[in-house]
């Protein structure tokens, strides 16, 4: 099938930057990798003979298995170069490494790291499409737009939809890149939190700023739960886990606040116990693992959408 | 040495002696005199400075040439090329080289290699505490008899109040002035920009005004209490501006500093990552600017300096939050300061030539920056209009960190004289 669709960029960097067209674009081709994976026609031709390369700078599970896996389904052949394992430990800078993957022929680049803007950087030092999978607080891209792709899933559509993102806001990438995606789908955003994890300067990109859980609950369609990242915060930014686990956590009874039918959501890893209590993670009104499955079709629909553009070829889908 | 120079026809602004009129400007031996007589205008060399201002040669107060330690960034013999392609005839260098200037022989070398190698007037200053660890006061008194102009720990700020006390107190009886890089670190912990809206839509660690704020309150009140001068180095924050226009109304001794590019630029500028705009203090928000610029405009701040801070391409070429903070800015200074206040119509040309000369030379204390006679003939002329596109691979600075390259600025420096002699033509150093 050939369809005309929206797409033109090398690199997917951030949300931020894409059209909603663009966005529903993946979404697209997404839902055509979701329908035939269901059909039991997992592996798709479409990256056959490539190389793709996982430059995973900072720790990560979920986030560079989808990768590995969205990259094998297109038929791809995967490198992972973590960064314990990589030159930069012996000192060499991130455009030496990344220069050296292109010359070792290398397709494309999926680059996870902990400074904000380091994939912006490697996007202009390499002539091969980069996507990011996660820098510092700045963007997670394909996080949000499996949140949203999962959350058409469940409402069709998010015009109107009233959705409440919980907890370590200033540090988070996923909330920073979910902030722009809900919007530009035509949700609501609410952001919830201590001051000091959730400040109101947030309000200039156009959220609702809420230090009230109950207030951030209430009629909300879905919660959003972000982990609580001791390694990003300074010690000064709550007092202790048990003090935010008491103010925020979300628990049964809190949960009674959201909306008939609303859902739940986390990107993972989920710290039990703490944001959210383990009964609440694993009960229906949770969509946990529904977001990890669509984080596959999602990526194979980034990666494929991107390297379609780099190299001038028409967007196939299954 | 017989050297006479007749400078004629130019606009001569001197704001330190009131003046500004069409006339002819004249040196001999490296010496501005007023007049010369009929055997010395035969023996003139004679310069046409029609449609050129002439002015005394720019100073800067604030610039780091990284030497010793550092010098493929910048050394004495390039920062001065550099400072002499901006106008600049007079700059002061501050004491984070490596090591730093904690101590008269560091002081003494710097004084050696700029007596052989520098084409323009630089002097050094000494550090406030030892290796500016902010814990012990540095031999104020040695370093002062070494030559230095002032104390300071730029780059890093005493962040005990006690230990600022004294250091003012002492360097006071010397007669030193102090000059503080207002930073609370508590505050500025990893942080790589201005905490605000940018900072949050860029996910990088904020570095809050208040930083800046609070030790310029906290000086402000030392500066009472001791009776010291203190000068506030790169201010960057309206509520800083305000600080010290209060305090300057009840009589207390402080001033401040505005750099150029915190008076252009904001923190909007960072939107693609580029480190070239990463500096500390960090480009704040278009109300800042606004302040700073009013500041200067009504005198609350008393001058501009570069902070010229040279990094290599390579130390640059990196991710944002390890790339170093810093920026080159002697050779565009002039003509940035002009576009930011003389063409937007903010301030008169001798204004803006004020703040890039007597005044700062006045908080050094430092003989420079007028035109009187009886002065050294420290020149610089300029033509005020013309246009020139920025291209940091022409400077003379070993270094490139320079936010204004691919702009065209209006204000070009047409030469530079230093004690008569004419080190830069327009084109080339040609001392």
């Amino acid at each position: 099938m050939s369809q005309s669709l929206a797409w033109n960029r090398k690199d997917l960097i951030d949300v931020e930057h894409l059209s909603r067209d663009e966005i529903e674009t993946i979404f697209t081709a997404a839902t055509a990798f979701k329908r035939a994976m269901e059909a039991d026609d997992k592996k798709q031709p479409y990256l056959e003979g490539r190389t793709v390369v996982n430059l995973f700078l900072e720790p990560s599970t979920r986030t560079r298995l989808a990768f590995e896996v969205a990259a094998s389904r297109l038929s791809a052949d995967t490198i992972t170069v973590t960064g314990g394992a990589s030159s930069l430990t012996k000192g060499e800078t991130l455009r030496d490494t990344a220069r050296n993957m292109e010359a070792l022929k290398a397709d494309m680049i999926i680059m996870r790291h902990s400074a904000s803007g380091a994939p912006n950087y490697l996007s202009k030092v390499v002539d091969i499409p980069v996507i990011n999978g996660g820098d510092g607080s700045h963007a997670h891209p394909t996080q949000a737009l499996l949140d949203s792709f999962t959350l058409l899933e469940k409402f069709g559509s998010l015009e109107g939809k009233r959705i409440t993102i919980l907890g370590d806001i200033l540090f988070s990438r996923v909330a920073r890149s979910n902030i722009w995606c809900l919007q530009k789908l035509g949700a609501e955003v609410t952001i919830a939190g201590p001051s000091t994890l959730v400040p109101k300067e947030f309000e200039a990109l156009g959220v609702h700023v809420c230090h009230d859980l109950q207030e951030a609950l209430e009629d909300a369609d879905a919660v959003m739960l972000l982990r609580i990242q001791h390694e990003r915060q300074t010690a000064t930014h709550f007092p202790s886990i048990g003090e935010y686990t008491s103010t925020f956590g979300l628990n049964k009874q809190r949960a009674k606040w959201l909306k008939l039918g609303a859902i739940i959501m986390h990107p993972g890893p989920i710290n039990r116990g703490v944001e959210i209590d383990s009964e609440l993670a694993d009960s229906e009104q949770s969509v946990v693992l529904q977001q990890v499955t669509n984080g596959i079709v999602v990526r194979m629909a980034v990666l494929h959408l991107c390297y379609c553009a780099h190299n001038g070829k028409s967007i196939e889908l299954p | 040495m017989n050297e006479i120079l007749w400078i004629t026809g130019g606009r001569i602004i001197d704001p330190a002696n009131k003046r500004d009129e069409t006339g002819d400007l004249y040196s001999v031996d490296g010496v501005l005199v007023e007049q010369l007589d009929d055997t010395q205008k035969k023996a003139a060399t004679k310069i046409d400075a029609n449609g050129l201002v002439v002015a005394p040669g720019l100073v800067d107060i604030h610039v780091h040439f990284r030497d010793p330690g550092q010098t493929h960034k910048e050394d004495i013999a390039s920062g001065s090329r550099s400072a002499a392609a901006g106008g600049f005839t007079t700059v002061v260098c501050m004491p984070n080289t490596s090591p730093v200037c904690d101590n008269a022989g560091t002081i003494q070398r710097i004084m050696d290699k700029v007596a052989r190698e520098s084409i323009i007037n630089i002097y050094p200053t000494g550090c406030l505490t030892i290796g500016m660890d902010g814990e012990q006061l540095a031999p104020t008194g040695q370093l002062k008899k070494a030559g230095v102009v002032a104390v300071t720990d730029d780059g890093k700020c005493v962040q005990s109040n006690e230990i600022m006390r004294r250091a003012v107190e002492y360097a006071k009886m010397l007669d030193l002035p102090i000059m503080d890089h207002c930073q609370d670190a508590s505050l500025t912990q990893g942080a790589v920009m201005n905490e605000g809206e940018w900072s949050l839509r860029l996910g990088l660690r904020g570095w809050p005004k208040a930083a800046e704020d609070i030790i310029v309150a906290r000086n402000v009140i030392l500066a009472e209490l001791t009776g010291a001068h203190i000068h506030m180095q790169h201010v960057s924050s309206a509520n800083s501006v305000d600080i010290l226009r209060r305090a300057i109304a009840r009589g207390i001794s402080v001033s401040g500093e505005a750099s150029p590019h915190h008076i252009e630029f904001t923190d909007a500028d960072l939107k693609d990552y580029n480190t070239v705009y990463k500096m500390n203090p960090p480009l704040r928000t278009d109300a800042d600017k606004e302040a700073l610029i009013e500041g200067l405009c009504d005198g609350t701040l008393a001058c501009i300096a570069t902070d010229h801070a040279p990094h290599s391409p390579d130390e640059k070429d990196r991710e944002f939050d390890t790339a170093p903070f810093g920026i080159i800015g002697l050779e565009n200074s002039l003509a940035s300061s002009l576009g930011t206040l003389y063409h937007s119509g903010r301030l008169s040309l001798s204004e803006v030539i004020a703040l890039m000369t007597h005044k700062g030379a006045e908080l050094c204390k430092l003989d420079a920056g007028t035109l009187s006679a009886g002065a050294d003939a420290d020149i610089c002329l300029f033509d005020p209009d013309e246009e020139w596109t920025v291209d940091p691979k022409q400077f003379f600075s070993k270094s490139r960190n320079c936010p204004w390259e691919g702009q065209t600025l209006k204000g070009k420096v047409k030469s530079t004289f230093v004690a008569g002699t004419q080190v830069y033509d327009g084109t080339s150093i040609s001392a």
